[in-house]
């Protein structure tokens, strides 16, 4: 059985470094929140959404700081309102009802970031207005604040927001160290080093990312499967590409999410290797 | 803006300022949509028709509407209503009109509406201060170039379907290196001046 099952072995392998089994948090408190938000369900490393200012923004990693940063406040801010608003909103209006609540913060932040941090607002550029349309935060508007309470919504967008910021920090990180030699500005590299400029251009990006993702892949494939509050088999029946975390990966066609062999919870609640 | 800058401006948004691969606009269905040829070629038509019309509406709404109001500072909120009222109003007109066409497009017109592609170029014509003209042609080049890359990797992606990919590359990673290696090659194109 062993042998013809290695994903069972693999997922035995992997639940070892399951941070849920040390920490148990209460579902939905704020600090279950802000790690689900940091770790299981990173918005870019695990769910792979938001790639636009991912890729774009990372060229150094004060802009990351900042665009991170500023998505945090918006998404905290915009499930707040959700939330507030979730039993006033009607089913069915509510997509154009989202997108204004976001597009208002959005606005808001953008008049605070040309007035407070010229000069991050001028390097970020046209990449600001666009967190309108980042998909994490009408992804969580529609996953998670639409159908929770204010306060664990809150919690749930600076979790999210968090977790992006992380994930932007990793990548620039890469990028400027190896691209200019410099980390946040500072030089760190020796000054003989020679800095390979292709990693601060587009293809760095994408090939950055692929490496983290990739890396990810290899330790922590199932980190979101073993999440309790995580049910791969229920959740996520592709009812609505704008809140699926899958679309990366979406054949088009409604499919449910197929569970590698011998990962499946009940295999887990019981526990024998079968 | 003269015939020959309006050519210059098409060539160089289409290659060397490719919105996918050096402006990183569009990322998400760039990626989810590229897995067949025939999807990426009908996600890249509904782009280009929704794009150039979105940026046609926003330059004139933005110049007759919002400056003469001096309602600039509600350009993000104004832009986003307008593609996604202009989206769903494509779907209607084409569903009662074009029933072909539509069931061409069905499914990635909804999609568009959070392309940042789109709201990208609003924006963008509005920072660059383009006439209304020389901003649907931008529109309508960048969408090209978005055309144009993901017809691209999706026969990239056809052809790398079966080949032997190390266990953590497969899926996601690989698209990206992908990607990549076609974003070097793009910038090949920076080098081609008029």
């Amino acid at each position: 059985m062993r042998e013809k099952n290695p994903g069972l072995r693999m997922y035995k392998k992997r639940r070892r470094f399951s941070l849920s089994r040390y920490v148990r948090l209460k579902k939905n408190s704020p600090g279950e929140r802000i790690i689900n938000g940091i770790y299981f369900e990173n918005p870019v490393f695990m769910l792979v959404l938001g790639m636009c200012p991912t890729l774009a923004t990372t060229t150094s990693v004060i802009n990351a700081v900042g665009m991170g940063l500023s998505t945090t406040a918006i998404l905290a801010l915009s499930n707040l309102f959700i939330s507030v608003l979730r039993k006033v909103i009607p089913q069915r209006m509510r997509m154009p009802c989202y997108i204004v609540i976001i597009a208002s913060f959005v606005t808001i932040v953008d008049f605070l970031m040309e007035g407070f941090t010229p000069s991050m607002y001028s390097s970020l550029g046209v990449y600001i207005p666009l967190i309108v349309v980042n998909c994490i935060i009408m992804g969580r508007a529609e996953a998670y604040a639409g159908k929770h309470r204010p306060a664990e919504s809150f919690f749930d967008g600076i979790g999210m927001g968090l977790g992006f910021t992380v994930a932007l920090i990793l990548i620039a990180s890469v990028r400027e160290l190896i691209g200019c030699g410099t980390w946040a500005g500072l030089q760190v590299m020796p000054a003989a080093y020679e800095p390979v400029n292709i990693f601060v251009l587009a293809p760095g990006a994408f090939l950055v990312l692929a490496m983290f993702v990739a890396i990810m892949n290899r330790f922590q494939i199932g980190a979101a499967r073993r999440d309790d509050s995580w049910d791969p088999t229920g959740k996520f029946v592709c009812a609505d590409c704008r809140s699926c975390p899958r679309i990366l990966n979406c054949s088009g066609k409604p499919v449910d999410y197929v569970v590698p062999a011998g990962t499946a919870r009940s295999t887990d609640e019981k526990g024998g290797d079968a | 803006m003269s015939a020959a800058g309006i050519i210059t401006l098409v060539i160089t948004t289409i290659l060397a300022n490719n919105v996918v691969l050096s402006q990183f606009l569009g990322i998400c269905s760039f990626l989810g949509v590229s897995q067949k040829t025939d999807t990426a070629a009908g996600m890249g038509a509904a782009l280009t028709f929704v794009l150039t019309l979105a940026s046609f509406v926003c330059g004139v709404l933005y110049r007759f509407l919002l400056v003469p109001f001096h309602l600039e500072y509600l350009r993000t909120i104004v832009f986003i209503a307008i593609v996604a009222a202009l989206v769903q109003f494509v779907e209607m007109f084409l569903k009662k009109f074009m029933t072909p066409l539509y069931e061409a497009l069905g499914i990635y017109l909804p999609l568009i509406t959070t392309n940042c592609a789109v709201l990208g170029v609003a924006l963008l014509n509005v920072q660059k201060d383009y006439s209304i003209v020389v901003g649907t042609i931008y529109g309508f080049a960048t969408a090209l170039g978005y055309w144009l890359a993901i017809v691209l990797l999706s026969f990239l992606r056809e052809k790398i379907t079966d080949n032997d990919i190390p266990r953590p590359f497969q899926g996601f990673p690989i698209v990206l290196v992908t990607a990549a290696l076609m974003s070097i090659a793009f910038f090949g194109f920076a080098g081609i001046k008029f």
